[in-house]
């Protein structure tokens, strides 16, 4: 594709929501005001495994303006997105420090919170199953003795009843016996880490009303509008009619508002009184430690390659601390398998990739869906692959990097469209690193020691086999369009790069473009969700179909006006026109609301764009082997650091973070760069220092900003990004998609480079100072 | 348990206007800014002073505002985004793309303007520290320093 032929696409055009947030004047979730509004805050438990023994409300009763207080008992029914598995307050028992157990509605926040405060709740505690190895093991106690019993929502989730087992996916691909036999070099390498969070700086809040006539209205910072309709919908059996839900912007997200918790709750707060306006939002400690988290993982990673360095053989288990409840967890242990490898091609493959209950705060969605965490193990072991072959670990890369014509662990053939170029990435970033064997490893004159990392990334968007999008356009009679569509703004952009693709398609003016910013599930058109870097993709193909649809319509009315067939005449500029002479025409403010004759009569109506698009030809894992699609495309990327590494006193600094990132055309060349910038800092600091600290019963010892470290503007690297554009065929202008893909390869990139640094293996996250000071001296151990 | 929270009528003066507004004595004034006067643009992210979203000017110095009760606040000046009249820092952070939810946004104007205004010669270590009091998760800094240096510069 040749970028000049476009006149918006590949351009770095302003975001269409930036003069509003420039001036504090965006409105999130709980920006509404609302007189009268009731107020609920949640009691959470201070233990991470118990039974309830009993509740104790009277003291709370006690303050003045409660409203009311519910318990598990009000609605004793499991939900979750995936395996029906956690009743929205806890019931008989706690599985997580942080779970809510109760909430109180009341007048004021102040008095929700007075009131929460004071419920008593008396626990009987039980053994803390404290890391997913541990959750395996036989003896362990069972924390869901009812799995079997639970109800499966989609296909493809496979819980082991009587386990701790929320999810396994199995891949057998070729043989794996052949594989060692053919490998003269092996390496067994292990990493692991604990949750950690997604912490976007608007923490998560929900409102609900019940209007008399049944209507359910929702208000919710999320990433689903239309997935909280379902839920809502299937577990509390009301009509998705008679529910509207709201979403106006979003002060990120990261995966973390895919979620559905507040809204059960706010849905059942407002129940309780009588369906009044109840507000439910997240204090940071709550948003925290009540709310879902990041991921943890352990994973042990065999590789088995030639002399020459060809990969032959790979087994691979990946242990995920899918915390308390499954939610999302068991879609993220699915999500590892099928992309268990990183870029890599391996004809054997052997993998066990598993969702454990811990009792730990559940997990959810986080930016990559399993990715960052797969590629730290995988990227670890290359790299210890490359050492034992003695190799250069971009060349180790390079030689074995997925290309057309191989096939995934799941089986699926690549062709030229389906798969960026890893092999070109990785040329580009040894050019922009000055990657050499010489400067690798350098000692500075002040006795540090600078050193490389580099990581390869890959990911596919596992979305449901029926994802879907729609756009719907309107014209004003100043010749605009505005344009209706349930992507929702997280910050990512993807508002601007939607109106981007309309104007190419129409050709016409960025400031004739008119996005609706908020989402609202009565008059937009349904999407499944803003995640998985899929919605310049799914929702950008909707909104190319809304174009043509808008097109057609004019030009059928242009046709009229102008007296010739429709297909003799184009759009653009503004205007509808004869090809052969693009002087004659109308302009489409004379045709978007019916064309006018001299004198009156009016023909065509209104001009209404509609469009939809979804994925095709999905299919569920085969669940012996994994045989299956599970997405539509791969894009592919190289991450590198440089870090300065002092041992002295076992500190580092990021000095330079580089991406090149093959996401297919690059609609918006400077929102892409801030995507990578973006996902390199939360990517570096989740490596670096982001996690839960746990005391051996389960209690979370960091539940603040100040104690959950993230990393400041002063500690950051330099920043280099480039772009490969394979074209996905059926992508918008080409265009795969790449919100999450600048985390994905941090943490092996990081890791990699200090275990060159220090000379040791490094393989829990995150690496912290202390960390390395323990891996090296054995310290801290 | 009836006990009723003491409160009182005060003046507070806020983007050059003078507000009566009765409040709790327990209330900051996060609280007061958003809840009674509707200034939205006050952001708050963790009501515990670790994020600098909340951030407002009283008497030019950025203070977190859920670190301040409103009765404290009597008597000063203070100033939210909806009062900040020069739009030099918000056009340059628009120019380098230094917003994406733009959640962090006005506590990263305010503070920025601040430094303008307080500390004009603040080399790049000192505008490295002064940003620190404020999180973003979205941009990973970088704009939002290039921002700020950009004006230094200019204003040297
Ligand atoms: S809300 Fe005030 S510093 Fe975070
Ligand atoms: S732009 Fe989202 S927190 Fe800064």
């Amino acid at each position: 594709m040749n970028s000049n032929n476009f006149s918006v696409v590949g351009k770095s055009v302003p975001r269409v929501d930036i003069a509003d947030k420039a001036s504090g004047r965006t409105k999130y979730t709980n920006d509404l005001s609302s007189p009268g509004m009731l107020h609920a805050k949640l009691h959470i438990s201070d233990r991470a495994h118990a039974m309830i023994h009993s509740i104790n409300l009277k003291k709370a009763w006690e303050v003045s303006g409660v409203r009311a207080i519910i318990t598990g008992e009000s609605f004793p029914f499991p939900v979750g997105p995936l395996l029906a598995d956690r009743p929205p307050l806890a019931l008989k028992k706690v599985r997580y420090f942080g779970e809510p157990i109760a909430l109180v509605v009341a007048d004021t926040e102040q008095q929700a919170k007075k009131a929460a405060m004071l419920i008593e709740v008396v626990y009987e505690d039980l053994p803390v199953v404290n890391s997913p190895s541990e959750a395996l093991k036989s003896d362990t106690p069972l924390i869901h003795e009812d799995l079997g019993s639970y109800k499966v929502q989609v296909k493809g989730v496979y819980p082991v009843p009587n386990t701790n087992i929320a999810n396994l996916t199995k891949i057998r691909k070729g043989n794996l016996e052949a594989g060692w036999k053919n490998s003269d070099v092996k390496i067994d390498s292990k990493v692991s880490f604990g949750p950690s969070d997604h912490a976007a700086l608007e923490t998560r809040s929900a409102r609900a009303e019940i209007k008399p006539s049944g209507h359910v209205i929702v208000h919710t910072a999320s990433q689903g509008p239309f997935y909280v309709r379902k839920l809502l919908s299937q577990f509390f059996h009301i009509k998705p009619g008679m529910i509207t839900v709201h979403t106006p912007a979003v002060g990120g997200a990261f995966g973390g508002k895919g979620a559905v918790q507040l809204e059960f709750l706010a849905y059942l707060a407002s129940r309780a009184v009588g369906g009044k306006l109840v507000n439910l939002q997240n204090s940071r400690e709550e948003d925290l430690m009540a709310s879902p988290v990041h991921i943890g993982l352990e994973a042990r990673v065999k590789l088995g390659a030639t002399q020459e360095g060809k990969l032959q053989a790979a087994e691979i288990e990946y242990l995920f601390d899918g915390g308390a409840y499954s939610d999302t967890g068991a879609g993220i242990s699915k999500a590892a398998a099928s992309d268990c490898t990183g870029p890599y091609s391996i004809e054997n493959v052997y993998c066990d990739s598993y969702c454990m209950y811990t009792n730990h705060p559940y997990a959810t969605s986080f930016r990559g869906f399993g990715h960052p965490e797969l590629t730290f193990a995988i990227e670890r072991a290359m790299d210890k692959l490359a050492e034992k072959l003695n190799m250069d670990p971009l060349e180790l890369r390079l030689l074995n990097a997925i290309k057309p014509g191989d096939t995934t662990p799941t089986q699926v053939h690549l062709n030229a469209s389906n798969i960026g170029d890893i092999s070109a990435c990785l040329l580009r970033m040894k050019e922009m690193l000055n990657w050499n064997p010489d400067t690798q490893i350098m000692k500075t004159e002040d006795g540090k020691i600078r050193a490389k990392g580099i990581s390869c990334l890959w990911k596919t968007s596992s979305t449901p086999p029926n994802a879907t999008a729609g756009a719907v356009l309107t014209f004003n009679t100043d010749g605009s369009v505005n344009l209706s569509c349930a992507a929702i703004e997280v910050g990512q952009g993807t508002k601007t790069v939607l109106a981007q693709i309309l104007a190419e398609k129409m050709k016409m003016a960025m400031k004739d473009i008119h996005v609706k910013l908020e989402v609202n599930t009565h008059h937009d058109p349904h999407q499944w969700k803003t995640v998985a870097s899929s919605t310049t993709y799914i929702a950008g193909r909707a909104v190319m179909a809304a174009a043509d649809d808008a097109i057609t319509q004019l030009k059928k009315i242009g046709a009229v006006a102008l007296k010739c067939l429709p297909d003799d005449l184009e759009v653009g500029n503004s205007r509808v026109y004869v090809k052969d002479s693009p002087e004659y025409g109308v302009k489409i403010t004379d045709l978007a609301v019916g064309y006018k004759y001299p004198d009156g009569n009016t023909v065509g109506g209104l001009v209404l764009g509609e469009g939809s698009y979804n994925v095709r030809h999905l299919t569920p894992l085969d669940p012996e082997t994994g045989f299956g699609k599970p997405g539509p495309q791969w894009a592919v990327g190289v991450q590198a650091v440089e870090v300065e590494f002092n041992p002295e006193d076992f500190t580092y600094r990021v000095l330079k973070s580089a991406t090149v990132l093959d996401a297919g055309k690059v609609i918006n060349p400077q929102a892409a760069i801030g995507q990578m910038r973006g996902g390199m800092y939360m990517g570096l600091s989740w490596a670096s220092r982001e996690s839960f600290i746990f005391d051996g019963h389960g209690k979370i010892l960091n539940p603040q900003l100040r104690t959950y470290d993230i990393l400041r503007s002063s500690e950051i690297p330099e920043y280099l990004v480039d772009f490969v554009e394979t074209p996905l065929v059926d992508g918008p202008y080409g265009a795969r998609g790449m919100g999450e893909y600048g985390v994905i390869g941090m943490a092996g990139a990081l890791g990699n480079a200090l275990a060159k640094a220090c000379g040791t293996d490094l393989y829990q996250l995150p690496l912290t100072h202390e960390r390395i000071w323990g891996s090296m001296k054995g310290g801290g151990r | 348990m009836e006990n009723i929270e003491t409160g009182q009528l005060i003046k507070l003066t806020v983007n050059e206007q003078s507000k009566e507004i009765y409040v709790r004595n327990s209330e900051t004034l996060l609280h007061t800014l958003r809840e009674k006067l509707g200034l939205m643009g006050v952001k708050p992210g963790c009501y515990n002073g670790d994020c600098g979203s909340c951030t407002v000017l009283i008497d030019g110095i950025p203070i977190n505002a859920c670190h301040i009760l409103s009765v404290e606040a009597v008597g000063y000046q203070i100033m939210t985004i909806e009062g900040l009249k020069d739009q030099t820092i918000p056009e340059e952070f628009i120019k380098n793309w230094a917003i994406q939810c733009g959640y962090c946004t006005p506590g990263f104007i305010l503070n920025s303007y601040a430094l303008v205004q307080n500390n004009p010669d603040a080399d790049d270590a000192a505008i490295d520290e002064w940003l620190e009091s404020n999180i973003c998760r979205c941009t990973g800094y970088q704009e939002i320093k290039e921002s700020v240096k950009n004006i230094l510069n200019v204003k040297r």
